[in-house]
């Protein structure tokens, strides 16, 4: 298995770096088991070679973010929708 | 919101040892935006070859005026890390690295929430609490906090001197340990690790509907915020943010 776990507040960085909100604060569902929480507690395998988001319900993959030199890869397969907070205090604030 | 996230270069200003494994990095960040307590910053270290390493660390500091600059991490030393055991014991002051930030949230404390608080922290798992402490104090915030922190050791405890000068003197905020390996003299427990009769003595009761924070290694992180779920907390009240055992 991957060398370190952490969980999804570890991706707000590297999302952020795609998308203009935050999305670990976004609420998901996991296509797997339907358990609906934040993308900051998914379960985070990674760095190398690439980040790996787990359900903490059933350990589906949800989501992996590969970041290349001038590109990065994205594949959402675990989750069926997102709820994005849009009035957050953070506006302006990152 | 300001576009892409940019790597910025931060220059060390000042450097605190904390304890003999773990140090407090003054960085200097061009066009700093301010940040929440409970934020965290990437840092990136790269090689003359190129090969680089990245790592998140939270942000121990509050945020300042308007207009100011500064940010504080505590590195907590990783043995055999490719990243801390740098910013630990070699990274100069005047020297460079990059950072991008502040990103998350989540794992946030907003003043203008005036829900009580409980904050429970293991071992470099303070580090985001404190600046949640600070925060609050900057703001003149009454409201309620109580911080249970779980430590080895006293000599490892971060921020011992400040901790126990904002238990007196930061009117609202509770501050108890628990000490896993070794225990101070004359403390009235053994030393162990966190228990259900600690959240119940030194945390709020479930209807007091407290916003729980929760930071600290993996299975730290789990244990806590199951008991607090038992308790009768609701499980979107307990935020949580975990490291790895080899985060370095």
């Amino acid at each position: 298995m991957a060398e370190s776990v952490l969980d999804g507040n570890a991706l707000a960085g590297p999302l952020r770096e795609l998308f203009a909100v935050d999305v670990t604060a976004a609420i998901g569902r996991c296509e797997g088991c339907g358990r609906v929480g934040p993308v900051a507690t998914l379960v985070l395998y990674g760095p190398a070679p690439g980040l790996v988001a787990r359900c903490p319900g059933c350990d589906a993959v949800v989501l992996r973010l590969v970041r290349g030199p001038d590109r990065a890869w994205l594949d959402l397969r675990g989750v069926t929708s997102l709820e994005i907070p849009l009035n957050s205090h953070l506006s302006g604030q990152i | 919101m300001n576009g892409r996230l940019v790597w910025r270069v931060a220059r060390l200003v000042e450097a605190r040892d904390e304890t003999p494994t773990a140090r407090t990095l003054v960085l200097e960040v061009p066009d700093w935006p301010g940040h929440l307590p409970g934020q965290h910053v990437d840092v990136r270290l790269t090689a003359t070859d190129g090969y680089s390493a990245q790592r998140s660390y939270s942000i121990a500091s509050a945020a300042g005026a308007e207009g100011d600059t500064r940010v504080e991490l505590t590195v907590q030393r990783v043995p055999d890390g490719e990243v801390s055991p740098y910013l630990a014991e070699v990274f100069a002051v005047g020297d460079p690295v990059e950072l991008r930030g502040p990103v998350g949230g989540w794992f946030v404390w907003r003043a203008a929430d005036p829900a009580p608080v409980l904050l429970i922290g293991g071992g470099s798992g303070i580090v985001p609490l404190m600046a949640m402490v600070r925060a609050r104090a900057a703001a003149g915030s009454r409201v309620p906090f109580r911080l249970i922190y779980s430590v080895r050791s006293p000599e490892d405890v971060l921020y011992a001197d400040e901790l126990r000068r904002r238990g007196r003197d930061d009117f609202g905020l509770d501050v108890a340990y628990v000490y896993t390996r070794q225990s101070p003299e004359g403390f009235p427990r053994p030393p162990g690790r966190i228990g259900l009769a600690t959240l119940a003595g030194h945390g709020w009761p479930a209807d007091f509907a407290p916003a729980c924070f929760v930071c600290g290694p993996t299975g730290f992180v789990e244990t806590v915020a199951d008991f607090l779920v038992a308790q009768g907390h609701d499980p979107r009240r307990v935020k949580t943010e975990r490291f790895g055992p080899s985060g370095g």
